[in-house]
C-alpha cells in the first residue's frame, strides 16, 4: 500500500476564516515578465538564517546569475545577479522588513544586455543522480521557499530519516496574493518536475500537492501535469478554502490529521512542506543551471493601475514593480509588503523585491479596515472561536500588556503563527499580534540574557576551579621543595601568568609574553601559543576584509535582528 | 511617496463592540413587545427613563475619569445595561428605583471597576440586586398581566403612577393594579401548605408558567436565539444554564411532584430565559473558554434553581449570576482548551 492510499479524507483544523479572497484582479491575465530595473538592491539577508558574504568588489561586471555573495555557513543562502550589469556599491540601504531599518545591500546598475553569465551545467539525468548533489546544487542556487517564509530550501532537503510525505503547498490562503495561483496555471510541468526532483532528494515516497479550491483553473493545470508526468505516488489535492489552511502546521493537520508537536518539526511526522513556486525554482536550477533570479509577484490592490501577477528580478526595487503595473491611482493609500494578513506595512516603496516576496498590495483607503481606535478588551471569545492554534487570544493579550511574559509563554504564546485571525475579528480593534510579537521578542531577549549569565557563571566556575587547583600545585611544589631543597626549576612565574588569563583570546598574548616555557610547563605552553596563531589570524582576515573595500556593516554574521 | 503604517493584520472583518451591543439592543425588541403588550406602555416609559440616566450617568464618569466621551457613549453598552435592569424592574416601579439602580450599576458597577470590559460583575445585576436589597416592597410590586387586570393601565396612568408623589390615592390605585408574578404564587401557595397542582390551577397560570409571563419568555427565547445564531451570544451558556436549570428541577419534581414545580415551569418563569440570553451572556464578566461557558452557564443554572427552592427570594437569577461572575476566572483557568500540537488528540 502507498503512503497516499490512507490519505482519502481530509480533516480540519479549528478556527480560521473566511475573509474576502480579492483575488479576482490579479489572477485574471497571464504573469509578464518584467525587464530588469536600472538599478537593483540585493540585501545580504533575503532568507532566514546568516547574512550571505559577498564575493565580488564594487566596480565589478557581471552576468546574469553570477554569484553576488556566497552562502555563510550551514543555514543560508547565496545570491545571484538578476541581471547583467555594474556592482556599484556595498552599503546599508532600507530593506523590506518590519523594522524599516537598513541592512547591507548590494546595487546592482543594469546594462542593457541582460546577458547570462558562466552557468553549472544542467543537471540532465538527475533521476540518477546522488541526493546529496541534488542538494548542493539547490544550495548553490541559492533557492529560498518562496512561500514567503524565505527559509534555505537545501537545509530542508537534508531532513534525516527521509520523509514518508513531500507535501507541496500551493494553497495560497492569504487574501489577494495570486502569484502561486498564476504561476501553478503557467508553469505546472516545471512544477511538477520540481516536485519529482525534491521527493527524489529527499527520499521521500510520495508527494501531495495541496491546493485551496477556489483555484479550480490551478488544479486542473496540476492534476494534467502530474498525470502527464506518468509519476506514481504523487497527487494533487483539493483542500478547503479557509484561513490560513497554507499555513504549514494547518495544511499537515487539513492532509493528514495530525499535528506537528509543539515547537517541533513536520519532520517529526516524516513530512516535509515545500512550496509550489519552490518546485518551480528547483526544477529550473536543476534543468538549466539557473540559479534563482526572478520571481512572481502579485501586484494588486485598488491603489495600483493595473493589478497584475508580474515575474520580476529580485531586487527590483517597489516602485519599479508598481509603475511596470501602470502606478498608483489616486486612491492608494497604504502600501503593504506581503498579504493583507501577515505583510507588514512599507513607509516607502524604494524598498527591492526580496526573495520571500509574494504580493505588494497597494490597498485604497478604505479599502482594508481603516485603522480605529482600540477599545477594551470585552472577553466576547470571538478570538478564541477564530484561532487555528487553539489558544485563548484575550488571555495572552491581557498578560502580554501586564507584562507577564512568562505567563504568556506558559499559555502557548509560542504556538501563535501570527496569522492574524484574532485582530482581523476583534470588536475592540486590539491589536492583538502586535502585543504577542512583543512578548516573544521580550521573551527571547530573556532568554539570550539567561544564556549569556549562565556563561558567564559557568566561565566564573571554571576560572575559579582552575586558581584552586594552581594554588594546590603551587602549596605542593613548596612542599616538595622544602623536603628536597635542592635547586629546581622556576615553574612558579608561569603558573601565576596563566592563572590570570581567561579563556578569552585577546589576553593571549599577555600570557604568551610570560618568562621562557619549562619542560613541566610544555603543553599549557603550546595550547598559548596556539592561541596566539589564532588570533594573528583572525587579525589578518580582517585586515583583508577591510582593504578589499568593504564597509564595516558588511562584515559577515552581522544581524539585522530577525527572527 | 510615503505611506502610513501599522501593524498586521491589515483585514479587519468589521466586527465592533457597537455592532455587537446594537443586536442584543435587537434582540430584545420582541421581549420588550411582549412586555408592552403584557404590561402597558409604562414599560417604554421605564426603557426610556433608564436609558436617559444610564448615558448622563456614563457620560459624567467618563467625564470624570478624563476619558473621551464619544466611543464609549456610541458603543452602546451603557444602553444594554439600562434595558436589561429597566425589563427586570416591575413595570409600575416609581421613577427614583429605575433612576437610583442604573445610576448604581453604571457608576459603580462598571465604571469604579474601570469601565468596560474591566468590571467584574454584570452591571445591571448588580443595581438590581441593590435595589431588591435596599426596596424590598418596591421590587416585589408587579402589575398584573393583562389577563388579570380589568382595567390595564394606559400611558397616562403609567405616568402618574411612575413619577407620582405619593400618597394614599397613589398606593390604592398602584394595589389595584398590582397581581403577584407567577414564582410569587408558588412560593406562597407552597409556604401555605398547598400543592403545586392545586397552585398552578389558579387563573393566574397558564399552559406553561404564569399566564401572559410565558408569552414574555417565548419572546426572549426568540431574541435569545438569534443572537446565538448570529454568534453574539456564545450558545453554551444559555444551553449550560437552561440545561442545568432544567436537569436540576427534574429530580425533585420527579420525585415529590406535589411540592416542586416542573422544569417547564421554571423555564418559561421569572427571569429565566431573559437571565439565560441575556444576562448570564454579558461576555465582560462570563467565562470565556468553550467548555468554562458550558460550566459558567450550568452553575447559574443550578444556583437559580436552589435560590428559588430553598432561599429568601421567588426568583434567584440575579444572585446566581454575580456568583457565577466571581468564579469566572477560575472556571477559565481550569477549562483552557489543549493549544495546536500539543499533549495526544
Amino acid at each position: 500500500m502507498g503512503v497516499l492510499d490512507p490519505l482519502v479524507r481530509l480533516w480540519r483544523f479549528n478556527g480560521g476564516l473566511h475573509p474576502p479572497t480579492r483575488k479576482a484582479p490579479s489572477n485574471a491575465q497571464p504573469a509578464r515578465a518584467l525587464p530588469p530595473p536600472p538599478r537593483l538592491l540585493l540585501p545580504l539577508t533575503q532568507h532566514v538564517g546568516a547574512a550571505a558574504r559577498p564575493v565580488v568588489n564594487p566596480g565589478q561586471h557581471v552576468g546574469r546569475g553570477e554569484l553576488l555573495a556566497a552562502a555563510d555557513g550551514y543555514v543560508s543562502a547565496a545570491l545571484h545577479a538578476p541581471t547583467s550589469g555594474t556592482v556599484v556599491a556595498l552599503e546599508a540601504r532600507p530593506i523590506a522588513h518590519p523594522s524599516g531599518l537598513s541592512a547591507p545591500c548590494l546595487v546592482l546598475d543594469a546594462d542593457d544586455a541582460d546577458a547570462w553569465g558562466a552557468l553549472p551545467a544542467p543537471l540532465a539525468d538527475w533521476r540518477t543522480a546522488a541526493a546529496a548533489e541534488i542538494r548542493r546544487r539547490v544550495r548553490e542556487a541559492g533557492i529560498v521557499g518562496l512561500g514567503g517564509a524565505a527559509f534555505p530550501t537545501a537545509v530542508k532537503l537534508a531532513a534525516e530519516p527521509p520523509p514518508n510525505l513531500l507535501i507541496v503547498n500551493g494553497a495560497e490562503c492569504e487574501p489577494y496574493i495570486t502569484c502561486d495561483d498564476r504561476l501553478m496555471r503557467e508553469r505546472a510541468a516545471a512544477i511538477v518536475g520540481g516536485v519529482l526532483i525534491l521527493r527524489h532528494a529527499l527520499g521521500a515516497a510520495a508527494a501531495l500537492v495541496a491546493i485551496e479550491d477556489d483555484k479550480p483553473e490551478a488544479l486542473a493545470a496540476m492534476r494534467a501535469a502530474v498525470a502527464a508526468s506518468g509519476a506514481a505516488e504523487l497527487r494533487v489535492q483539493a483542500v478547503p478554502t479557509r484561513y490560513p489552511s497554507g499555513g504549514e502546521r494547518q495544511l499537515i493537520r487539513v492532509l493528514t490529521g495530525r499535528e506537528v508537536p509543539s515547537g517541533g518539526l513536520p519532520a517529526e511526522l516524516g513530512i516535509v512542506c515545500q512550496n509550489v513556486a519552490t518546485a518551480a525554482a528547483v526544477f529550473e536550477a536543476i534543468t538549466t543551471g539557473r540559479p534563482l533570479t526572478a520571481r512572481y509577484v502579485t501586484v494588486t490592490g485598488a491603489g495600483v493601475h493595473t493589478p497584475q501577477v508580474v515575474e520580476a528580478r529580485i531586487g527590483t526595487p517597489v516602485a519599479d514593480l508598481v509603475a511596470a503595473c501602470g502606478g498608483y491611482t489616486a486612491a492608494a493609500a497604504r502600501l503593504i509588503y506581503g498579504g493583507p494578513m501577515m505583510g507588514f506595512a512599507l513607509a516607502d516603496d524604494g524598498v527591492p523585491l526580496g526573495k520571500g516576496g509574494n504580493c505588494i498590495l497597494v490597498a485604497g483607503a478604505t479599502e482594508l479596515a481603516p485603522p480605529a481606535p482600540a477599545l477594551p478588551c470585552i472577553r466576547c471569545g470571538d478570538c478564541v472561536r477564530a484561532c487555528p492554534a487553539d489558544l485563548l487570544p484575550q488571555q495572552l493579550y491581557w498578560h502580554a500588556r501586564a507584562r507577564e511574559f512568562e505567563r504568556a509563554g506558559e499559555l502557548g504564546l509560542f504556538d501563535c503563527i501570527e496569522c492574524g485571525c484574532c485582530a482581523a475579528v476583534c470588536p475592540s480593534r486590539l491589536p492583538l499580534v502586535q502585543y504577542y510579537r512583543h512578548a516573544k521578542g521580550e521573551l527571547l531577549a530573556a532568554e539570550r540574557e539567561r544564556h549569556k549569565a549562565d556563561l558567564a557563571r559557568e566561565r566564573h566556575g571554571a576560572r575559579q576551579a582552575r586558581q584552586a587547583r594552581e594554588e594546590a600545585e603551587r602549596a605542593a611544589r613548596l612542599a616538595a621543595k622544602k623536603a628536597h631543597p635542592a635547586p629546581a626549576p622556576e615553574a612558579a612565574a608561569p603558573a601565576a601568568a596563566t592563572a590570570t588569563a581567561p579563556a578569552s583570546v585577546a589576553t593571549a598574548p599577555t600570557a604568551a609574553a610570560s618568562p621562557a616555557p619549562t619542560t613541566t610547563d610544555d603543553p599549557r605552553q603550546a595550547a598559548i601559543a596556539a592561541a596566539l596563531a589564532r588570533a594573528q589570524a583572525r587579525r589578518a582576515r580582517a585586515a583583508a576584509d577591510a582593504t578589499a573595500g568593504t564597509s564595516t556593516d558588511a562584515a559577515p554574521g552581522d544581524d539585522d535582528g530577525r527572527g | 511617496m510615503l505611506f502610513p503604517t501599522a501593524s498586521s493584520p491589515h483585514l479587519h472583518t468589521g466586527a465592533s463592540v457597537g455592532a455587537l451591543m446594537r443586536r442584543v439592543l435587537y434582540a430584545l425588541l420582541p421581549g420588550i413587545a411582549a412586555y408592552v403588550w403584557l404590561f402597558g406602555p409604562a414599560v417604554l416609559a421605564q426603557l426610556a427613563l433608564a436609558s436617559t440616566v444610564a448615558l448622563a450617568c456614563e457620560a459624567a464618569a467618563l467625564a470624570l475619569r478624563g476619558r473621551p466621551l464619544a466611543p464609549a457613549l456610541g458603543d452602546g453598552s451603557a444602553l444594554v445595561t439600562a434595558w436589561l435592569l429597566a425589563l427586570a424592574l416591575p413595570a409600575l416601579a416609581p421613577w427614583w428605583l429605575t433612576a437610583l439602580g442604573t445610576a448604581f450599576a453604571i457608576v459603580v458597577a462598571k465604571h469604579l471597576y474601570g469601565g468596560l470590559g474591566y468590571n467584574p460583575f454584570n452591571p445591571a445585576m448588580i443595581g438590581y440586586v441593590v435595589l431588591l436589597v435596599s426596596f424590598p416592597r418596591e421590587m416585589s410590586t408587579w402589575p398584573g398581566a393583562r389577563e388579570l387586570l380589568a382595567q390595564p393601565a394606559d400611558l397616562a396612568a403609567s405616568l402618574r403612577l411612575i413619577f407620582g408623589a405619593g400618597g394614599l390615592d397613589h398606593v390604592l390605585a398602584l394595589d389595584a393594579l398590582s397581581a403577584p408574578t407567577p414564582l410569587d404564587s408558588l412560593r406562597t401557595g407552597l409556604g401555605l401548605g398547598r400543592g403545586v397542582a392545586e397552585i398552578v390551577a389558579s387563573p393566574a397560570f397558564g399552559v406553561l408558567g404564569g399566564r401572559g409571563w410565558e408569552l414574555a419568555s417565548l419572546a426572549f427565547l426568540a431574541g435569545g436565539l438569534w443572537l446565538c445564531w448570529t454568534r453574539t451570544a456564545a450558545w453554551q451558556i444559555p444551553a449550560g444554564m437552561l440545561g442545568a436549570l432544567a436537569l436540576t428541577a427534574t429530580v425533585p419534581w420527579l420525585v415529590d411532584p406535589q411540592h416542586h414545580a416542573s422544569p417547564a415551569l421554571h423555564l418559561a418563569s421569572g427571569g429565566a430565559l431573559l437571565g439565560a440570553f441575556f444576562i448570564a451572556t454579558d461576555p465582560v464578566s462570563a467565562s470565556t473558554t468553550p467548555r468554562g461557558r458550558l460550566l459558567y452557564g450550568a452553575g447559574i443554572g443550578v444556583l437559580t434553581y436552589v435560590i428559588r427552592a430553598w432561599g429568601g427570594y421567588p426568583d434567584g437569577i440575579a444572585f446566581a449570576t454575580l456568583l457565577m461572575n466571581i468564579a469566572a476566572p477560575t472556571i477559565d483557568a481550569y477549562t483552557r482548551p489543549r493549544v495546536f500540537g500539543h499533549g495526544p488528540r
